[in-house]
């Protein structure tokens, strides 16, 4: 049986260009590149440059690719933006105000991609590293897990960002650590002063028997564009266990791509939340193989988005190990002219028996001009499987709404409670308590249209 | 003379192009009971849902005053605003949505249209607290999610436990006696007849006397194919409880030939 077919097949270099492929904004990002690497130090520069490489080969999927269809990248690839390395603007205040998780969490601040030291609090202890990646990169675990599996070779924005490669998060939890305390890695795009790229890098490693909860949180500033284009490489060894949570309330003037690549070995247990309350343009990219026996992975996701924002969330689930487990859930609530994306891919493998893989997307839409594509896709190669998919797009409820109303509460108020309402099932499988809070209060601004 | 809080004249309304209401005409002062029988169809509800403003039916003719404001006109949260309560027959279940924190809102919104200060938390609970009693309401059902999963008599319940919350002008009841056991008929007249008072009103729609017997009508009134066709004294409801439709039915019926 061919490994292959997971990933968008790339284009071989002899090929002729068709149509689903375009060199616009190669060359843009490729000079923007020279420049950018005059600044950098020589680590990773093999890896930089295979990718760049690779990123002249493959050029750019067009809207007639389809895995792009549905998303118009010209915004992306025309914009002339810069990579801003002068942070200095940033304050302690700045971060505050973005910053949905508790006191006790241990945060990592990126602006424009590069590392903020004194707005972070650095865990470099002999034992757990949460840290920036740059200043790691000699440690063996950079070396061998760093690009391992992001697929840089099919994906061209894996490429750009592996061509842009400089620095990220880099959390290693090694064997039989609990860690008790959350972790997060706060992105901000600044374009206060020019339309700003940043091509972020993050590295997660649990060890055998960890037990960690990160969170992820994407942000941005001004009055420019911004756009990032993040890849994410998380390895779970045996037995370990994490939540890894995506926030993404970046400003309408926001182009955000991320592909976040997982890699779960036996008795592992992933719980992801995807939650997309703000930005103009969201693609996620989340990639899981199940690589060893009895893992689970459970995905939750919600986006919330309305006049022109485009949310699109492609997802695959690889169950290439038997007696593993999935359950993916993804709900959106669309207003205006908003679009919503839903790719949703499992594969089970030939030896994947006892396979159990679920998934649903629910969406409401709250506009007749709203959209959602929804698309589930299930290669099932095992005959001992369960699997089932469902999706959904309906209105409010009516009646409820009556129901609400005849009991004071106006019209708008009462879709929020709805809303809200509908929402809830995927905040609540968020575990850390403060962020829990936040996203909710920001789903709700976001659902009165206060942001 | 007393002005009719409630003021209904020649109500004409339908559904779908289909007749229920056909020249429906009812008064209600301050402080009285009105309890609405009839036979099943006979446009019980569909009055109530018109009164609470449930788009669904076009009103064709007519027009209804509430404290001397056309309430045709109003929204739902409106009529709520102005002292207006539905305890809906079937009450919907809304999944996700907590009794307390729906009834908080909607008790701070009917307080801002009073021109009053919002409840805070604390307050509420303690106004929560007192009111649960009056009806012997669970604590855990105010946790949950309104409705849901809840048995068809806890429903009701908690459908005058609303009522006691937001303290309306008119209460309409109906039939939030079907489906309750013994037990909970009286706590759920019990509560109601706390609730009654000099200033508020209610409109009991109900099949059974027994019901009446708790809540005590000032008047009864038959509704028959979308109209009242006859008033009365409690006594009515006993007569009715006796001799069944037939006889009104005959008499309407005789009337029209
Ligand atoms: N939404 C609707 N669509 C179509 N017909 C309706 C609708 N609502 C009510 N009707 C019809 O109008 C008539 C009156 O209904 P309504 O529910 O008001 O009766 P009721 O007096 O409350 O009866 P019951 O005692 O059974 O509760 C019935 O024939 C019913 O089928
Ligand atoms: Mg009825």
């Amino acid at each position: 049986m061919s490994m292959e077919p997971i990933v968008t097949v790339a284009r071989e270099k002899a090929k002729v260009k068709n149509a689903a492929w375009s060199d616009t904004g190669k060359d843009h990002f490729l000079s923007s590149l020279e420049k950018f690497r005059s600044g950098m130090n020589g680590q990773w520069s093999g890896l930089r440059r295979d990718a760049a490489s690779r990123v002249r080969e493959l050029g750019f999927p067009t809207s007639k690719h389809e895995e792009w269809k549905y998303t118009n990248l010209l915004p992306v690839l025309t914009t002339a933006f810069h990579i801003n390395t002068d942070i200095s603007d940033v304050t302690a205040a700045d971060i505050r105000s973005l910053l949905p998780t508790g006191k006790d969490t241990e945060l990592l601040v990126f602006v424009n991609g590069v590392f903020h030291e004194t707005l972070s609090t650095l865990n470099t202890g002999k034992e757990v590293i949460a840290g920036n990646l740059a200043a790691f990169h000699t440690s063996e675990n950079v070396n061998r897990h760093l690009s391992r599996y992001a697929p840089v070779s099919t994906e061209p924005f894996v490429a750009l960002n592996t061509a842009f490669l400089s620095d990220g998060a880099f959390i290693y939890i090694p064997e039989e650590k609990r860690y008790d305390r959350p972790l997060h890695i706060l992105h901000l795009n600044d374009g206060r002063k020019m339309p700003s790229m940043s091509h972020p890098r993050n590295l997660i490693v649990a060890g055998k028997g960890v037990s960690a909860n990160i969170t992820e949180s994407y942000h941005s500033l001004g009055t420019h564009t911004s756009f990032t284009n993040v890849v994410t490489e998380v390895i779970l060894s045996e037995n370990a266990s994490l939540e890894l949570t995506r926030v993404q309330t970046e400003n309408r003037l926001s182009s955000h791509i991320s592909f976040t690549e997982v890699r779960m070995d036996r008795d592992t247990q992933f719980r992801t939340n995807t939650i997309t309350l703000d930005g103009n343009f969201v693609r996620n990219n989340l990639h899981i193989v199940m690589d060893g026996t009895n893992g689970s992975a459970i995905l939750n996701g919600l986006y919330i988005a309305d006049k022109n924002q485009v949310i699109d969330n492609h997802t695959l689930v690889d169950h290439a190990s038997p007696n593993c487990f999935s359950k993916e859930l993804y709900k959106g609530i669309l207003d205006d002219k908003a679009q919503g994306v839903f790719n949703g891919k499992i594969f089970v493998r030939q030896d994947a028996q006892k396979t159990n893989a679920y998934q649903s997307n629910k969406n409401i839409l709250l506009s007749n001009d709203a959209v959602i594509n929804t698309k589930p896709q299930l290669e099932i190669f095992a005959d001992d499987v369960k699997c089932s998919h469902g999706a959904t797009a309906g209105q409010l409820d009516e009646e409820a709404l009556f129901y609400l109303r005849s009991r004071g509460i106006g019209l708008e108020e009462a879709r929020v409670f709805l809303n809200i309402a509908f929402a809830a099932e995927v905040i609540r499988s968020v575990s850390n308590e403060s962020l829990r809070e936040y996203l909710m209060r920001i789903a709700k601004m976001k659902l009165r249209k206060e942001i | 003379m007393k002005t009719p809080i409630l003021e209904i004249r020649n109500l004409q309304t339908g559904v779908e192009g289909k007749q229920i209401l056909n020249g429906l005409s009812l008064s209600v002062n301050a402080g009285e009971v009105h309890a609405i029988m009839g036979p099943n169809g006979s446009g019980k509800s569909t009055l109530a849902s018109v009164l609470a403003g449930k788009a669904e039916y076009e009103v064709t003719g007519g027009d209804v005053k509430f404290f001397g404001e056309s309430l045709l006109e109003m929204s739902p949260e409106d009529r709520a605003r102005k002292g207006l309560f539905l305890a809906f027959q079937y009450p919907v279940e809304i999944p996700g949505v907590s009794n307390a924190n729906f009834l908080k809102t909607a008790v701070n919104e009917i307080r801002k249209s009073k021109g009053l200060q919002p409840m805070d938390s604390k307050e509420f609970l303690l106004f929560m607290k007192e009111k649960m009693k009056i009806v012997e309401m669970d604590k855990n059902m105010t946790q949950r999610s309104v409705n849901e999963g809840f048995s068809g008599g806890e429903k009701k319940r908690n459908e005058v436990f609303q009522m006691a919350m937001l303290e309306p002008q008119l209460g309409i009841l109906d039939e939030t006696d079907s489906g309750l056991d013994i037990d909970a008929l009286r706590i759920v007249a019990n509560g109601v007849n706390a609730l009654r008072g000099p200033e508020r009103s209610f409109l009991v729609i109900t099949h059974y006397q027994r019901l009446l017997d708790y809540i005590v009508p000032d008047y009864v009134h038959v509704l028959y194919k979308g109209r009242i066709v006859r008033s009365g004294g409690k006594e009515l409801a006993l007569e009715l409880e006796e001799k069944g439709y037939d006889w009104i039915r005959n008499e309407t019926e005789n009337v029209k030939v």
